[in-house]
């Protein structure tokens, strides 16, 4: 499904030179990757390449989706084709509805893919029950898009988004970092309820606490923007025990 | 003729727009029925004669002529405004000619200019509507002379009259003359004095005691609004425990014949009455380099009795100058007064506006919201004054004045005046400048939003506090006419 393979980038007009450097990754149908790293090792930075952010610039190396190169592929039609990223950080939109955004992007799909779209009914359907799955509080969809939403709420909108859009490649990017149990507990059952044969998913994440609630199937070690070591869950439970300190050392990474 | 790029570029009746490859414009032949070229008194005479008009308008009228050829003689227009244009000729226009005859218009739509029924797609303008917009002539437009007839005798009923302002002049002469002038007296500024010389036409509406007006009235269901020329002049009255809803202009982009315009609003909201007037202005605004486009230079104000409201919205997206101030003022006590405001400017047009609230009366509250869109090298200015008289005890302003900015080589410039001369008054100012963020982008886009659609949708969430106020059809059109006024200016 996904390939990357000695997959380079760097930021555009920086002078800091490249963040990923050679990164190799093979993703099929149906599996559940895990990417943890220190801070700075790159995996933000390669959750925001594969979603097309404009900010980098691949310098070498290639992503693949369904066996096609997507490099020149501009972010929305990468959504179209299936790839979602739940932001770290997700951007406020004042005076935009989270209805009104979904809807905007659920329609953009359909069309994209000579599907019909919903009707406003029948999209409102669907969007209640999305809303009531991740336990989203329902007055604040009555806001602007993330505006004053706490950073629970707006990882549970991610989850809402995701939940609706159902992407076939979704790449949480430390979706968990600075949840709280209840929270952490909704971001997990949103995975886990999707989870499916043709579904894949991609977590970035510093900790091991999201990976007590969703097994992994392949563990990846970044560092210095590439991945070091790959291997099950007990790979997660290493780093939880031990921290990075033998991946960086065994593979001579500077840890300054 | 040939129109030249380089200013300064006069105004005059030749460098007309149908000229200048107005996307929307068409020619016609200038009836033959029309006044000489030039301003003097003669002229005025001539006007009021056409109109068949009552002495004490006439009277008014020179009198007003008398007071801008003094004006003009100082200083002629005012210049605090930040706006650039090339000086205007005042003897070199035609002040004024008959109404166009409905013969003169396309005979169906098929004779229609189809980048302007393209226009009407793309603003959702409805079907009924557009022949009239495009000015289609008007006997053979059954369904919207039966819409308009339909809604006429309904007005009757209520006693609400709705008509030209020429035929209040005739029919209703002691509402005109009680009220024209009072709000926005023929002294008042150098347009507003020249606009109550040579007043062409325009809107009258009057609406008895006790009855709320239960239509939107909109200037384009009457059919004599064609014509009404460069010098429109309005008044509306809501009586006492009235109420109306008024919308001016539409989303479509309407040919205008001339450019220079200065027309003048007046309303006046009796006690516990309640005025809501609603701008759609998309005139044309020069070409992208900056040629021609309508000069707009606009007088409103609204005169606000014990315990009423009025409240102007506007979206303004048109014209090659926008120099328009919708004001209040607060005479009787606990009046309301409102101004939301989203203006354009995209390329080189040149948008100043803002309002002024003026506190008489005790426990008199405003707000404004005004949000300032610069694109290009657009040149936003909001120019806003706050005044606390003494006697008005408890009173409170709320002003937020919002920019944004999409490119960097436009300009927003925010210009707040603030008086207050008692000391129980509450005002509060809030003001931001922000542009469309890349994070914004991104995240709509990586939704599968295209970016041209994400802009359009960050642009009308952040005008959203103002789009709200109008009403909902007018308000979709509006959110799509910001969408194609700034097509070109992202991406």
């Amino acid at each position: 499904m996904l390939e990357v393979t000695n997959l380079h980038a760097s930021v555009v007009d920086a002078e800091d030179g490249e963040i990923l450097k050679g990164l190799d990754l093979k993703v099929e149908p149906g599996q559940v990757h895990a990417i943890m790293g220190p801070n700075g090792s790159g995996k933000s930075t390669f959750a925001n390449v594969l979603a097309g952010r404009l900010d980098y610039e691949v310098t070498d190396g290639d992503i693949e989706f369904d066996g096609e190169s997507i490099l020149e592929m501009p972010s929305d039609e990468r959504a179209h084709n299936g790839i979602f990223l739940a932001f770290q950080y997700p951007a406020e939109i004042p005076g935009v509805r989270p209805w009104q955004f979904l809807k905007a992007a659920l329609d953009a799909k359909h069309e994209a893919n000579g599907e019909d779209k919903l009707s406003v009914r029948e999209f409102s359907k669907l969007y209640d029950s999305k809303v009531a799955e991740v336990k989203i509080n329902p007055d604040l969809m009555k806001r602007s898009l993330n505006e004053g939403f706490s950073g629970g709420e707006k990882k549970r909108n991610e989850m809402l988004q995701l939940a609706v859009l159902q992407p076939r490649l979704a790449v949480l990017d430390e979706t968990d970092s600075g949840l709280d149990v209840d929270a952490m507990r909704v971001v997990a059952d949103a995975v886990n309820a999707l989870r499916s044969p043709d579904r894949s998913f991609i977590l970035v994440t510093h900790y091991n606490r999201l990976l007590h609630h969703i097994t992994p199937d392949i563990v990846h070690i970044m560092a210095d923007g590439r991945l070091v070591e790959t291997g099950g869950p007990e790979l997660a439970e290493e780093v939880e025990r031990d921290g990075y300190k033998r991946f960086l050392e065994e593979h001579a990474v500077a840890t300054s | 003729m040939t129109t030249s790029s380089t200013p300064p570029q006069k105004i005059s009746r030749e460098t007309d727009l149908s000229d200048l490859e107005y996307r929307w414009g068409f020619v016609t032949d200038v009836d033959a029925d029309i006044a000489p070229k030039g301003l003097t008194e003669d002229t005025v005479r001539f006007i009021s004669a056409k109109k068949n008009e009552p002495d004490w308008l006439l009277e008014w009228r020179l009198k007003a002529f008398r007071h801008w050829e003094t004006l003009q003689a100082e200083d002629a227009e005012p210049k605090w405004a930040k706006v650039k244009y090339p000086p205007i000729d005042y003897q070199d226009m035609i002040y004024y000619s008959a109404p166009k005859s409905p013969e003169d218009g396309p005979k169906s739509m098929d004779e229609v200019d189809p980048e302007l029924l393209e226009a009407f797609d793309k603003l959702g303008v409805p079907l009924h509507e557009r022949e009239k917009l495009a000015g289609v002539a008007v006997d053979a437009v059954f369904d919207s002379v039966s819409v308009a007839t339909t809604f006429a005798d309904k007005l009757e009923e209520l006693g609400i009259i709705f008509c030209s302002f020429n035929e209040a002049v005739q029919n209703h002469p002691e509402l005109v003359k009680k009220y024209l002038g009072s709000v926005v007296p023929y002294t008042d500024n150098f347009f507003a004095t020249l606009n109550s010389a040579v007043f062409s036409d325009g809107s009258f509406a009057y609406v008895p005691p006790g009855v709320k007006c239960p239509i939107e009235l909109m200037t384009y269901f009457r059919i004599n609004t064609e014509g009404s020329g460069q010098f429109e002049r309005t008044l509306i009255i809501a009586d006492k425990d009235a109420y109306v809803s008024y919308l001016e202009g539409c989303t479509a982009p309407i040919r205008r014949t001339s450019q220079l315009h200065a027309a003048v609003v007046e309303l006046i909201a009796l006690d516990d009455a309640e005025i809501k007037y609603s701008t759609v202005q998309n005139w044309f605004p020069g070409t992208k380099e900056g040629v021609g486009g309508v000069y707009n230079f606009v007088t409103k104000r609204g005169r606000a009795d014990r315990n009423s409201k009025i409240s102007w919205t506007q979206v303004e997206t048109g014209s090659a100058i926008t120099w328009k101030y919708p004001s209040v003022i607060l005479r009787g006590d606990n009046s309301v007064g409102e101004f939301y405001s989203v203006a354009l400017a995209n390329n080189h047009q040149q948008a100043d506006t803002g309002t002024k609230m003026i506190h008489i009366g005790k426990n008199t509250k405003s707000a404004i919201v005004s949000k300032g869109i610069s694109a290009g090298q657009g040149q936003n200015t909001y120019r806003g004054q706050v005044k606390i008289m003494p006697g008005a005890e408890n009173s409170t302003n709320h002003t937020q004045c919002d920019s944004l900015l999409i490119g960097d080589r436009c300009g927003a410039h925010t210009v707040p005046y603030i008086e207050v001369q008692n000391p129980t008054a509450r005002l509060e100012h809030e003001a931001s400048t922000s542009k469309v963020s890349d994070d914004q982008l991104f995240y709509l886009m990586q939704r599968g939003i295209s970016e041209e659609e994400a802009h359009h949708m960050i642009i009308t969430g952040w005008s959203r506090d103002v789009i709200r106020e109008l009403p909902f059809e007018f308000a979709m059109e509006a959110s799509q006419l910001l969408k194609v006024s700034l097509e070109g200016a992202v991406g």
